[in-house]
């Protein structure tokens, strides 16, 4: 038995394609956010990694419910026009992973051994090629499984868009649910949609570990 | 002849342990000089603030002109004139043996990348290692790595070359490879400094040896001093370390 007709399931299928859309504003605008953040946590300049420790401290420790909200109604109470869904959405899980990330990245930056830096500098290298040239492409490797893992994370924090009435793939079961109260029906086709995009991340990010311990041994 | 190094009562603490205690040396151009002692006697410590990767409380160090106790030092120009190589090869393991060494000519000197690759098989021709050049350093065996970073370190033309115990983690037939490149070199006129425990290397190729006890020179001279020891301490050392 079928309770969902084809209109229904393709506005679920709908949602799911925003589901991706906001996941991929989410991993871009915080990863070039995170990145920053994480060359801040090395920077040698004291102020610099008070300051990016501290963003970290903060959005670690807020829910990014409250981040959604904050940007969302927040922005209103503040007198400013109300930003169309979308736009807090991204914001907030763009905030939200740039403090993941740059927490994630700044140790694999570290577990570069101080002595490849020193290596580099002694061959004349200035800071800004050391990082590029000889720390970079190290962390890189090291860094690719937990990033694929925090994708993860992120395309099932993306449902938490949908309080502030963003049509993503859980404010579509919602609305659909709405229409005909089929919870049981619906929910499973919208987890099965979750899974189908996580399940292969996770795998893919196992994978890379794997690789990766091959390649270190 | 004006000294390549010159080291003038150098005093070092880490935290509340002093390691140098007044230390001063000269090095002549194209001289080569060995500096041993017992482990925790300052000799590493000595070598690494002769190139600035320490800073040092107090006393003078003047490196090929550059003077490395002023806060003002131009650290790129000490990096083009000094080369080292340290006990851990720290070649970068992304890269093959190749790129390791184009890697500093093409990015600080600019070079082409032709260029840099001439230069580059000259400089393993030079440690023997030619046929190496498209291998990654995980392939290589220590002897092999650490002639690499020789090669590495010569690419950039240095007037000084430091090593810092760089046979100390190879076994004696590997160890024997990498101190004959060093024969060759030093037989080319390089100025260098070397902190060794390999005594009889010290003997045959250095023209001078100083030996360094509790963070102070003990005694300098000749290779030949080696044979016939002055202090104490220095033939306590020859005794028991070798």
């Amino acid at each position: 038995m079928m309770p969902l007709n084809l209109a229904q399931f393709e506005y679920l299928a709908h949602g799911a394609l925003w589901t991706v859309g906001l996941s991929l504003i989410a991993f871009v605008g915080g990863s070039v956010l995170g990145f920053i953040v994480a060359l801040g946590r090395i920077s040698t300049n004291r102020l610099i990694r008070l300051a990016a420790a501290t963003w970290i401290q903060i959005i670690q420790g807020t829910p990014l419910l409250v981040l959604l909200f904050l940007l969302y109604f927040g922005i209103a109470i503040l007198g400013f026009d109300k930003l169309p869904a979308i736009i807090s959405a991204g914001a907030a899980l763009t905030v939200y992973s740039s403090a993941f990330l740059a927490e994630i990245w700044r140790g694999c930056l570290q577990s570069v051994p101080k002595t490849q830096w020193e290596a580099a500098d002694c061959l004349g290298l200035n800071r800004f090629q050391r990082m590029f040239q000889v720390i970079l492409p190290q962390a890189l490797k090291i860094a690719t499984p937990p990033t694929v893992g925090f994708l993860v994370q992120i395309i099932k924090n993306t449902s938490l868009a949908s309080v502030i009435g963003f049509i993503e793939l859980a404010q579509a079961g919602k609305v659909v649910n709405n229409a005909i109260f089929e919870p049981l029906p619906i929910f499973l086709i919208v987890a099965c949609f979750y899974f189908a995009m996580c399940f292969p991340l996770s795998m893919w990010s196992r994978s890379l570990e794997r690789k990766l311990h091959v390649g270190s041994r | 002849m004006s000294a390549v190094v010159s080291l003038r009562d150098v005093h070092k603490s880490f935290g509340a342990v002093e390691v140098l205690k007044g230390v001063t040396f000269d090095v002549g151009p194209g001289e080569v000089t060995a500096v041993i002692g017992a482990s925790g006697s300052g000799k590493s410590t000595a070598l690494r603030c002769v190139n600035a990767l320490e800073t040092i409380n107090s006393g003078e160090i003047t490196v090929c002109g550059h003077k490395i106790h002023d806060p003002a030092l131009d650290r790129r120009a000490l990096r083009r004139d000094v080369g080292i190589v340290f006990q851990s090869y720290n070649l970068f393991p992304h890269l093959t043996v190749e790129q390791n060494i184009m890697l500093a000519p093409r990015s600080v000197k600019k070079l082409s990348k032709s260029d840099a690759r001439a230069l580059a098989h000259e400089v393993l021709e030079k440690v023997g290692l030619a046929d190496k050049a498209e291998s990654y350093p995980e392939q290589l065996s220590g002897g092999q790595a650490q002639r690499v970073a020789i090669a590495r370190s010569l690419a950039m033309k240095p007037k000084l070359m430091l090593f810092d115990e760089v046979t100390s983690a190879l076994d004696p037939q590997l160890t024997g490879e990498v101190l004959r490149v060093m024969e060759d070199l030093a037989r080319g006129g390089m100025s260098m400094v070397l902190v060794t425990h390999e005594m009889a290397f010290a003997r045959r190729v250095a023209n001078k040896v100083v030996f360094m006890h509790k963070g102070k020179v003990q005694e300098e001279g000749p290779g030949a001093m080696l044979e016939n020891p002055q202090s104490q301490e220095l033939r306590a050392f020859l005794s028991n370390g070798l």
